[in-house]
């Protein structure tokens, strides 16, 4: 099963959950994974100091190369790239590696068999263990604008029983490539106007991609009852409310799991994924 | 013109919350451009008055027309995407190449651009805003951030104003960089967390990359004052000035529920935000 943790707002606690929820669940038996989409910032794998690194990877994506002494500087390469990544000039052709999506029409197009493909790394992945966990994340390179193909490659290298994916924040095509292919979206929000409107493009992104969804409300207190009325009369399920407390945070602050440091908060999370495993079954 | 954009890695360390607080002190005196366009929130403070709308179109999609289609399948060949399936173009996975319109022996593929959202011209209680909406999982958000901030720009020029402050979104990718090409200033909002101090070292990394002055404010300083001072310590040693420090203080939640700038209620928070637009107006 994967179980996506997304939130529209950044900074609601996505990756506080996704680490509870994995330490609450991790056991030999059941095999659990945390993979963070969150290419641009990961942060999950810095709650597991005493991981081991089992895994690092350079991740490339393809990239035309001109060559040369074919190309007659015709300019339909140019012309056919619809993402401006190719310019002809009288004697030489300019790449914009950053614009490339590697969709492979200049390949087609050149009359002259010019453009070939190389590869350039964007990022790298990391796997690491950590007790019964296996981490697995994705780096984006600086400088880099697009995220989806590292996102796409990370989710496909992770395995086991139980895929946590720790979404980016957001509501485009990150966001979209992240909880692609998940049996449930998990939407953590905070009961204040931002989180509640973010929360909204969030759940509309997620009925446009029919996955099943259900919220938890953190920091609960903090703000006010708006959340709570847009759950109910949109019939979303509550699924677990954390309060608004400041022994949490400090623990968050600290790169501590708070519910190993909260033991009781483990049947809470393990109730909630029963509960989730209900709802999609 | 000065342009500053408000940035941060880590999404939730009070970005929106911080530019709606200066634009209550900059009030008649700058344009406002709100360049978190998947998520934006900063009209839920400045509760803008739409005064004009512009539709913003996105990438291209592919279409196949099924009276045409010879069912071949070159098209599904050529996609990288893995975008067609049964000779349709499945548009949430279409990146708008066109490999698959080249490919086609039958001429059945169009490309056609579809509406993405809006951006809009508003007036707000501390000045004219550029904001946006971006339909539910579209693409293309550094592409409308990108309208959004020349529109800002078109809009100081015309009303005289030499600022426009930027409300950025969470990240280092795509959007990001289009709300930090050409500014003049990059302020990053950071928290003593470990999260967000890891964060931090990649915004600023990339702020470097693409050659922009960076100044920090160091949100809910008080939460965790050893992660603080790593934080002050590692903006000294990278020569990044702090511009501000604000305390973690229940005001920031209570005005965001009341729809009012954090300096609008008062409080610690707002005295400490005062001394960093003080600040940000000597280092501009």
């Amino acid at each position: 099963m994967k179980i996506s943790i997304a939130s529209g707002k950044g900074g609601t606690g996505k990756t506080l959950v996704a680490t509870s929820m994995a330490v609450s669940l991790a056991s030999p038996e059941a095999s659990v994974t945390i993979a963070d989409c969150d290419v641009e910032e990961p942060n999950s794998y810095l709650f597991f100091p005493d991981r081991t690194l089992l895994e690092r990877k350079k991740f490339h994506v393809p990239v035309p190369v001109i060559d040369e002494k074919k190309c007659t500087h015709c300019g339909k390469c140019s012309e056919v790239c619809a993402y401006h990544a190719l310019a002809v000039l009288p004697q030489t052709v300019l790449l914009f590696p950053e614009l490339c999506h590697g969709c492979g029409a200049c390949t087609i197009i050149c009359p002259e068999k010019a453009v070939s493909e190389g590869s350039r790394s964007v990022g790298e992945i990391f796997r690491a263990r950590s007790n019964d966990l296996e981490i697995i994340w994705g780096e984006l390179a600086l400088g880099e604008a697009r995220t989806t193909p590292l996102i796409k490659a990370v989710k496909n290298d992770a395995w086991g029983k139980m895929v946590i994916v720790d979404c980016p924040p957001g509501t485009s095509c990150s966001l979209v490539e992240s909880v692609r292919g998940t049996d449930f979206c998990l939407l953590v929000t905070e009961p204040t106007p931002f989180g509640l409107y973010d929360l909204d493009i969030a759940i509309k992104v997620l009925e446009k991609m029919n996955i099943p969804r259900g919220v938890l409300v953190n920091k609960s207190g903090i703000g006010d009852r708006k959340v709570y009325e847009y759950l109910e009369k949109k019939n979303i399920p509550m699924l677990m409310e954390i309060p608004h407390d400041r022994k949490i945070a400090e623990l968050y602050s600290q790169g501590e799991i708070f519910a190993e440091k909260m033991p009781e908060w483990k049947a809470e999370f393990v109730g909630m994924v029963h509960e989730i495993e209900e709802m999609i079954s | 013109m000065k342009q500053i954009a408000v940035v941060s890695g880590k999404g939730g360390t009070g970005k929106t919350s911080l530019v709606a607080s200066l634009a209550a002190l900059a009030r008649g005196r700058a344009v406002y451009a709100d360049c978190d366009v998947d998520a934006p929130d900063l009209h839920l403070i400045l509760q803008p008055t739409i005064v004009e709308s512009r539709d913003f179109f996105g990438i291209k999609r592919a279409s196949i027309d099924d009276s045409k289609c010879t069912r071949c399948g070159s098209c599904q060949e050529a996609c990288r995407f893995e975008a067609i399936h049964d000779f349709q173009a499945n548009l949430a996975l279409c990146e708008g190449c066109g490999v698959c319109k080249l490919v086609c022996p039958a001429d059945a593929v169009a490309l056609t651009e579809s509406l993405a959202g809006h951006a809009y011209i508003s007036d707000t209680r501390f000045g004219p805003l550029v904001h946006a909406e971006l339909f539910p999982g579209e693409e293309a958000s550094g592409k409308l951030v990108a309208m959004v901030r020349e529109m800002a720009r078109i809009l100081a020029a015309s009303k005289k104003l030499d600022l426009v402050l930027i409300d950025g979104s969470p990240g280092i990718g795509c959007p990001v960089i289009a709300s930090l090409t050409g500014v003049d200033l990059a302020l990053v909002v950071t928290e003593p967390t470990i999260t967000a101090e890891h964060d931090l070292e990649r915004i600023l990394d990339v702020a470097d990359h693409f050659g922009i002055n960076t100044a920090a404010c160091i949100n809910k300083c008080d939460l965790n004052p050893e992660a603080a001072k790593r934080i002050e310590s590692l903006c000294q040693e990278r020569a990044v000035m702090i511009a501000g420090r604000l305390p973690y203080h229940s005001s920031v939640a209570k005005a965001m529920v009341t729809g009012r700038a954090v300096v609008e209620s008062g409080g610690p928070v707002a005295e400490a935000i005062k001394e960093m637009y003080s600040f940000l107006e000597k280092q501009l």
